[in-house]
């Protein structure tokens, strides 16, 4: 699995944090994303997706 | 799983596409119609006040699905179609085209329109900023005219206001209350609001009703206050508010009020449910009825609501979300999660107001209700948890 994040879309709502703690995090300044763990395990799939379809800025993106 | 093969959603926007996503998730593999009466593919609101009104963003960039993955749902896409009608008992939506849809499950995801004032809005340059095509048409206002007006300061005014300083415009934002998103956020953060726009030059005309627009050949050329102030204006954005996109469902046999009126799974009928801007539910944290016009709802409450659609009886689950609304105007990124009434305390806990970095937990009824942070995204999220408990007043 691969994560692609987009900076610029990003709101800093941090819902991915709160969804895959271990593959999200934000950046302290501004709330930004910043991805911890750009290939994650298959262990990961199911928050990693949920952190994917709660982000409203769409601004991750799961290739499998 | 009741019987499911056909499901309409009614509604291409944040919210419908959502539910297309969710749908296809869950395994639903039926016939999808998705209806939506702009002609755009989806895209997403948020960044229409903001980085398209700027001219940052290309519309293309709000899209909220690539084509191919668009495809992907392998959904009948009716683009450029408005729903006109709604039979619950044939389980039929009539289209504008006279087309008529069977369904067995229908999400209602229809959003919101633009309030209007009594008057004005046949003068040019007058703008309502809800769709894409608005914020195109305003952005080429904007270029061309350098006075404008923004009436109504709640997050959409504000934004905008803040956006076309951005473009070096002269701006006045006019608001009947004597804060600005007061409602939204309460008066104390409300004040910095004021302060931060007044710090960036523009003029404020708060506590000021309009009492007219004045124009001339046919083109917007003053506001009018009920001080009797005259603000020249070359472009005047309205937005003071909206309404739940509901006239079409009239005569439906729907219960409708503020919204769509659903239970507490955003069921309105059977085999009938909504969500996002237009969905109204009983809220049981404060044993009323809650409707959000926020953008994470449209997302969380579609993906509630499909599941629900889905389930067997019985399964339903309770929509209860802990809400998240954001907003960014100049340099300042303001988020919150629960509620941020004007009637709460309001308890700064972490950072400095001073320097416009905080987080602030709201109070009410001996428990706290919200969470709001400026310029604070991640310490904010801690306190995300606090939300519900009684928690006296403690340093974050």
């Amino acid at each position: 699995m691969k994560v692609i994040i987009d900076e610029d879309k990003c709101v800093g709502a941090g819902q991915c944090v709160l969804s895959a703690a271990e593959v999200f995090d934000q950046r302290d300044e501004d709330g930004i994303v910043v991805l911890l763990d750009a290939a994650p395990q298959d262990a990961q799939r199911a928050p990693v997706e949920e952190a994917a379809a709660r982000c409203p800025a769409l601004a991750i993106e799961v290739l499998p | 799983m009741p019987a499911m093969d056909r499901i309409v959603l009614v509604g291409a926007s944040a919210g419908g596409l959502t539910a297309a996503d969710a749908l296809r998730r869950e395994g639903f593999n039926g016939s999808l119609t998705l209806v939506g009466e702009e002609l755009w593919a989806p895209y997403d609101r948020p960044p229409l006040s903001k980085q398209v009104l700027a001219g940052a963003w290309e519309p293309e960039r709000t899209v909220l699905r690539q084509e191919d993955g668009i495809r992907g749902l392998n959904l009948d896409l009716r683009l450029g179609c408005r729903a006109t009608g709604l039979d619950p008992a044939a389980r039929t939506v009539t289209l504008a085209d006279g087309d008529r849809l069977r369904y067995d499950g229908l999400l209602l995801a229809t959003g919101l329109r633009p309030r209007r004032l009594p008057f004005g809005h046949d003068l040019a340059g007058v703008h309502v900023l809800r769709t894409l095509d608005d914020a195109l048409t305003l952005r080429t206002q904007l270029c061309a005219g350098p006075r404008v007006v923004v009436i109504g300061a709640g997050f959409l005014g504000s934004e905008i206001a803040a956006t076309a300083r951005g473009l070096g415009l002269d701006v006045a934002l006019v608001d009947t209350e004597p804060t600005p998103l007061a409602r939204q956020v309460g008066t104390w953060v409300g004040g910095l609001v004021a302060d931060l726009h007044r710090g960036h030059g523009v003029r404020l005309h708060l506590g000021r009703g309009v009492t007219g627009v004045t124009g001339e050949d046919g083109r917007v050329t003053a506001v009018d206050l009920d001080d009797g102030t005259r603000l020249p204006a070359d472009v005047v954005v309205v937005a003071i508010g909206s309404v739940p996109a509901v006239d079409w469902l009239a005569g439906s046999g729907l219960p409708l009020g503020d919204g769509v009126r659903c239970d507490s799974h955003c069921r309105a009928a059977p085999g009938v449910y909504a969500a996002g801007d237009v969905a109204n539910w009983p809220d049981p944290t404060t044993g009323g009825r809650i409707r959000l016009e926020q953008r994470m709802n449209a997302t969380e409450q579609s993906r509630a609501a499909v599941r629900n659609l889905l389930a067997d009886p019985g399964d339903a689950v309770p929509y209860t979300p802990v809400p998240f609304g954001w907003t960014d105007q100049y340099d300042a990124k303001i988020q919150f999660h629960g509620r941020c009434p004007a009637e709460a305390r309001v308890e700064c806990v972490d950072g400095d107001p001073g320097a416009r970095r905080f987080v602030a937990l709201y109070h009410l009824g001996g428990r706290v209700v919200g969470a709001l942070g400026w310029n604070s995204a991640r310490a904010l999220r801690q306190y995300r948890a606090r939300i519900g408990t009684t928690a006296a007043v403690t340093a974050g």
